[in-house]
C-alpha cells in the first residue's frame, strides 16, 4: 500500500455525510488461529448508519474480522487477539462487556438462515423472552415492527404462529433480519446473507438492506462484487489478512488506487 | 419488484429530457434572434451554452456510476451507451447554436437592416422539429417516430447545398460583403449539422428501443454486398 493510500486508510475513506465516521473503530487489530495468524494489523473506522462490504477472495481474513465485532470467534479453540475494536467507543474484548449484550447491541445475520424450529412469532422475540420480557402487547408490537422492518409481515402475518421452517429460503433469511432488529441493534453484520438465495429472494435482501442503512450500521461479508457494488456506501478490500484498500464503493469499484484491488475486482487475480 | 437504484434511471431519462430542451431552446433563440435582429437573445444563447456543457458532463458521470455499481444489463444497459452518446450529440447542438449566435450577433453589429436569409428560417424550423421528434421518441420509447426523424435529414441536406450555392453567388455580385456571406454560409452549414445530430438521436433511439444498428448503413451495405458476390 502506499503512503497516500495508508493515510486514507487509517483515517477512513470519508463519511458520504455519515453521523460518525468511526462509529466501529479497528485498532491495530491481529487475529491468531493458534499459531495461524489470519489478520495483521488492521486500522480503520466504519462509519454510522451506512452499509460497508468486506470483499477479498477466500480465506483472506474479511468473516474472521467480522465475526470478530461481536465475539463470535470466542467459541474457537485457540483463537485470541491483539488490538482492539470499539463499537460506539465502548471496546468489544472489554472485560465488563457482556457478550450477549454485547450480541444484541451487535447481531448477526449468517450465510444459511438458521430460524429456530419454533414459530415465526417466537423467532423474532426469541432475544426478549431469553431477556424475561413477557407483557404480550409489547411482544405484539415488536415482532409487527420487526417484521415490517424486514419487508416480510404482509407474507407471514396471517400465519404468524404457523412454523418458521414452513417459509421459503428468502422469507427465513428475512425472519432472521427480523430477529436480528427485535434486539434493537446498533450494528448488524451480514455474512455472505444471499449467497444461497435466488436472484429474486437476493433483490428483495438487497432493497432490505439499503431500507435498514437508515437505522442501522451495516458490514457485510460477500464474494459477490456486483452485490457489494450495489448495496454498499464503502468496500473494503482483504489480502491475505490484510487490508489492502478502503474506500467508497464508488472509488473502489471505478478508480481503484492498488494493483491488487484493481486485479481482483476484474477477474484478473491469481 | 422495483430496486432502490431504478430511480437513479428515471433521473438520467429527465436529464436527457432537460438537456435536449435546452439545446432546442438554444437552436431557436440563435435564429429568432438573427432574423429579428435581436442581439439579447444571441447573447443569452452564447451565455448559456455553459448551462448545457454541465449537463454533458453530469449525465456521463450518472451514466458511468450506475455501469460501475449497478451492472446493467439488456435495455438498461443500452440506456447507458445511448446516455453517453446522446449526451454527446446535444451537447454539439447546443455548440453549434452558440455559433449561430455569434456569427448573427456579427451580422446585426455590421448590417442591421439585412434580411436576406435564404431558406435558414425553414431549414431552422425542421432541424428543429427533427429534434424535437428525436427526444420524444427517446422519451416514448418509438421506435417508428426516430425512422420518421432520420429520412428527414436528406432534405435538410439539400437545402444546405442550394443555400451555399445562393450565398456563393451573392458573394461573386457583391464581393464586399464576403464576410456576411460566409457568415450566413457557416449558419445554413450549422443548421445542417444539427439536422444530423438529431439524425444520431434518433439512431440511438432505435438501437435503445430495437437494439437494431442502423449507422453508417449506406458505408456498410456495399462492403456486404460486395463480400456475397465474391
Amino acid at each position: 500500500m502506499n503512503e497516500s493510500t495508508q493515510a486514507e486508510t487509517a483515517a477512513g475513506p470519508g463519511t458520504l455525510e455519515a453521523k460518525s465516521s468511526e462509529y466501529i473503530q479497528i485498532r491495530d487489530f491481529s487475529f491468531f488461529y493458534g499459531d495461524k495468524q489470519a489478520l495483521y494489523d488492521l486500522d480503520f473506522n466504519i462509519p454510522e448508519q451506512r452499509v460497508t462490504a468486506f470483499i477479498g477472495p477466500s480465506g483472506c481474513g474479511k468473516s474472521t474480522l467480522l465475526r470478530s465485532i461481536n465475539r463470535m470467534n470466542d467459541l474457537i479453540d485457540g483463537a485470541h487477539h491483539q488490538g482492539d475494536i470499539l463499537v460506539n467507543g465502548n471496546s468489544v474484548f472489554d472485560p465488563l462487556t457482556e457478550v450477549i449484550s454485547l450480541r444484541k447491541r451487535v447481531g448477526m445475520v449468517f450465510q444459511k438462515s438458521n430460524p429456530f424450529p419454533k414459530s415465526i412469532y417466537e423467532n423474532v422475540i426469541y432475544g426478549l423472552r431469553v431477556s424475561g420480557r413477557k407483557r404480550k402487547s409489547e411482544l405484539d408490537q415488536v415482532v409487527a415492527e420487526s417484521l415490517q422492518g424486514a419487508a416480510l409481515w404482509d407474507e407471514v402475518k396471517d400465519r404468524l404462529h404457523e412454523s418458521a421452517l414452513g417459509l421459503s429460503g428468502g422469507q427465513m433469511q428475512r425472519l432472521c433480519i427480523a430477529r436480528a432488529i427485535a434486539n434493537k441493534p446498533e450494528v448488524i453484520l451480514m455474512d455472505e446473507p444471499c449467497s444461497a438465495l435466488d436472484p429474486i429472494a437476493t433483490g428483495k435482501i438487497e432493497e432490505l438492506i439499503h431500507e435498514l442503512k437508515d437505522q442501522f450500521t451495516i458490514v457485510i461479508v460477500t464474494h459477490n462484487m456486483q452485490q457489494a457494488a450495489r448495496v454498499s456506501d464503502f468496500t473494503a478490500f482483504f489480502y491475505l489478512g490484510k487490508l489492502i484498500e478502503y474506500a467508497s464503493t464508488e472509488d473502489i469499484f471505478f478508480n481503484p488506487k492498488e494493483r491488487q484491488t484493481e486485479a481482483y475486482i476484474t477477474g484478473r487475480f491469481g | 419488484m422495483k430496486r432502490f437504484f431504478h430511480n437513479e434511471l428515471d433521473t438520467l431519462r429527465s436529464h436527457l429530457m432537460l438537456m435536449g430542451e435546452k439545446a432546442n431552446d438554444a437552436v431557436n433563440k440563435s435564429i429568432k434572434g438573427l432574423t429579428e435582429k435581436d442581439i439579447d437573445l444571441v447573447n443569452n444563447v452564447i451565455a448559456s451554452d455553459e448551462d448545457i456543457d454541465a449537463l454533458e458532463v453530469e449525465i456521463d458521470y450518472e451514466a458511468t456510476r450506475y455501469l460501475t455499481l449497478r451492472a446493467p444489463v439488456a435495455s438498461d444497459l443500452r440506456l447507458m451507451t445511448v446516455a453517453i452518446k446522446a449526451s454527446h450529440d446535444l451537447e454539439r447542438v447546443g455548440d453549434e447554436a452558440r455559433n449561430i449566435a455569434k456569427r448573427a450577433r456579427k451580422i446585426i453589429l455590421k448590417q442591421a437592416g439585412y434580411s436576406e436569409f435564404q431558406t435558414i428560417p425553414d431549414m431552422a424550423i425542421m432541424a428543429q422539429d427533427m429534434l424535437r421528434d428525436a427526444l420524444q421518441s427517446f422519451l416514448h420509447e418509438e421506435s417508428e417516430r426516430a425512422y420518421q426523424v432520420m429520412e428527414k435529414d436528406e432534405e435538410v441536406d439539400q437545402l444546405n447545398k442550394a443555400n451555399i450555392k445562393a450565398f456563393i453567388r451573392m458573394a461573386k455580385d457583391d464581393p464586399d460583403l464576403i464576410n456576411r456571406f460566409l457568415d450566413l454560409i457557416f449558419i445554413s452549414k450549422s443548421l445542417e449539422r444539427i439536422a444530423d445530430h438529431a439524425t444520431n438521436l434518433a439512431e440511438e433511439v432505435i438501437f435503445l428501443t430495437t437494439a437494431t444498428e442502423t449507422r453508417h448503413k449506406a458505408a456498410l451495405e456495399p462492403k456486404k454486398e460486395s463480400r456475397e458476390s465474391e
